[in-house]
């Protein structure tokens, strides 16, 4: 039985983490708030993007010229994983996951013989699959330092995934990110993006093409990795808050039933303490 | 009163623009184009430049760096991968913009050099039409 000195400094604790978490609920509100904003104000880019590249995709598909991106280089033997991830903890199952998404395909990849090569954005992402996979990872994307992601980081990412392609390192690349659809839930999804997977394209047989399909196309499928990286960061920090903000909600209301359990457990000994202190009183007078 | 037709300006962050303009001035890859309402449908993609939109309640300009534009006869949309309203450029951006396209021509493979210089020398005229 815990004193009540004990009973009463774990309530004061328990308390202050309550403070904590409730605080760090109120801040991950208002973060998700900016991320949606963020993603939304992205979204009419991504789409017309999708559309333009698709209509040119299903007219140029096909063709002996068409780019390698979107042809892709004949064979799928070599996958690179993009694995995105937040630089942070402390949010639910966010970061796991993407990682147990991310892991099944790896695994899966492997056992049809296929190499696997692995690029993680975002620290906890390292960290959960280094036991598993630390020897397939070819590269590492830190974005603690930077507060707010922006277009910026979206294509120095796709820079580096383009040289590698260029330079014959990868096959297939596929995106893993967490897409955000509420704060309470956040659906895991793996998205390819070289060769670029292009839906719903209607022949746009209507436009005219300066300079030649050919070569608006090559021009655009880089962007388009870029933007998909980015479309995929923004996601993933809506997702990221979203997560957090129920976590720490769930956190907070723990918190707080413990602390009643703790208060009650704490009046109870106090009353025994002090019924104990009067049969005590009482029985000392009798006995003289 | 001239037709007008509905313009865009969409960077990958946020859309910066959507206005009804009567005539658009592109800077595109081949050449500068102007649309303007009943333009024939065209996609053509974008060098660094001035874009400029000329409409009823005013002009709108803009240095943008790279994309693309989608025209059709009612509307124009551009797709930027940067764009920065005039009035908001100064030197040291340009020369920031300068200097990453150079950065860009030094790492660029050798069957890419000559897209990455002609950024370069994009970058530079675009800098000496603002600088005048």
């Amino acid at each position: 039985m815990p004193s009540l000195k004990d009973l009463k400094n774990r309530i004061g604790s328990v308390k202050n983490t309550r403070k904590i978490t409730k605080a760090m609920q109120m801040v991950a509100a208002a973060k998700l708030r900016r991320a949606q904003e963020a993603a939304e104000a992205a979204r009419p880019y991504a789409e017309r993007m999708n559309a333009v590249m698709a209509g040119l995709a299903s007219s140029v598909a096909g063709s002996e010229s068409a780019p390698r991106l979107l042809a892709g280089t004949g064979a799928d033997r070599v996958h690179l994983l993009v694995v995105m991830t937040a630089e942070r903890g402390l949010c639910g199952g966010f970061n796991s996951s993407i990682v147990r998404l991310a892991r099944a395909a790896a695994n899966e990849l492997l056992a049809q013989g296929k190499t696997v090569k692995i690029l993680t954005v975002g620290k906890k992402g390292r960290e959960q699959l280094r036991r598993d996979f630390g020897d397939k990872f070819v590269g590492h994307v830190d974005l603690t330092e930077v507060k707010r992601v922006g277009y910026v980081n979206a294509q120095e990412i796709a820079r580096d995934i383009l040289s590698r392609f260029d330079g014959g390192e990868f096959d297939v690349a596929t995106l893993f990110f967490n897409r955000f659809q509420s704060v309470i839930s956040q659906i895991p999804t793996a998205q390819q993006i070289i060769p670029a997977k292009l839906e719903g394209g209607a022949p746009s047989a209507l436009y005219d093409y300066e300079p030649s399909e050919e070569a608006i196309l090559a021009d655009l499928l880089p962007r388009g990795v870029a933007t998909q990286v980015f479309t995929a960061l923004l996601e993933n920090g809506a997702s990221e808050q979203g997560a957090r903000m129920s976590a720490m909600d769930n956190a907070t209301r723990n918190a707080g039933d413990m602390i009643n359990k703790l208060t009650i457990q704490y009046n109870r000994s106090r009353q025994a303490a002090i019924t104990k202190e009067l049969i005590e009183i009482i029985s000392g007078a009798e006995a003289l | 009163m001239a037709n007008t037709l509905q313009f865009d300006l969409v960077s990958p962050e946020r859309k910066l623009a959507s206005v009804q303009a009567t005539e658009v001035q592109i800077p595109g890859t081949d050449g500068d184009m102007t649309a303007m309402e009943g333009h024939s449908a065209t996609i053509t993609t974008l060098r660094p430049g001035i874009l400029k939109a000329i409409g009823p309640t005013g002009t709108l300009a803009f240095a943008v760096t790279g994309g693309f534009a989608e025209i059709s006869g009612s509307s124009v949309s551009v797709l930027a991968e940067r764009a920065i309203p005039v009035e908001d450029l100064s030197g040291t951006v340009l020369d920031g913009l300068v200097q990453e396209a150079r950065d860009l021509a030094a790492l660029a493979p050798a069957d890419q050099k000559d897209g990455a210089e002609k950024l370069v020398n994009d970058m530079l005229a675009l800098r000496q039409s603002i600088a005048h």
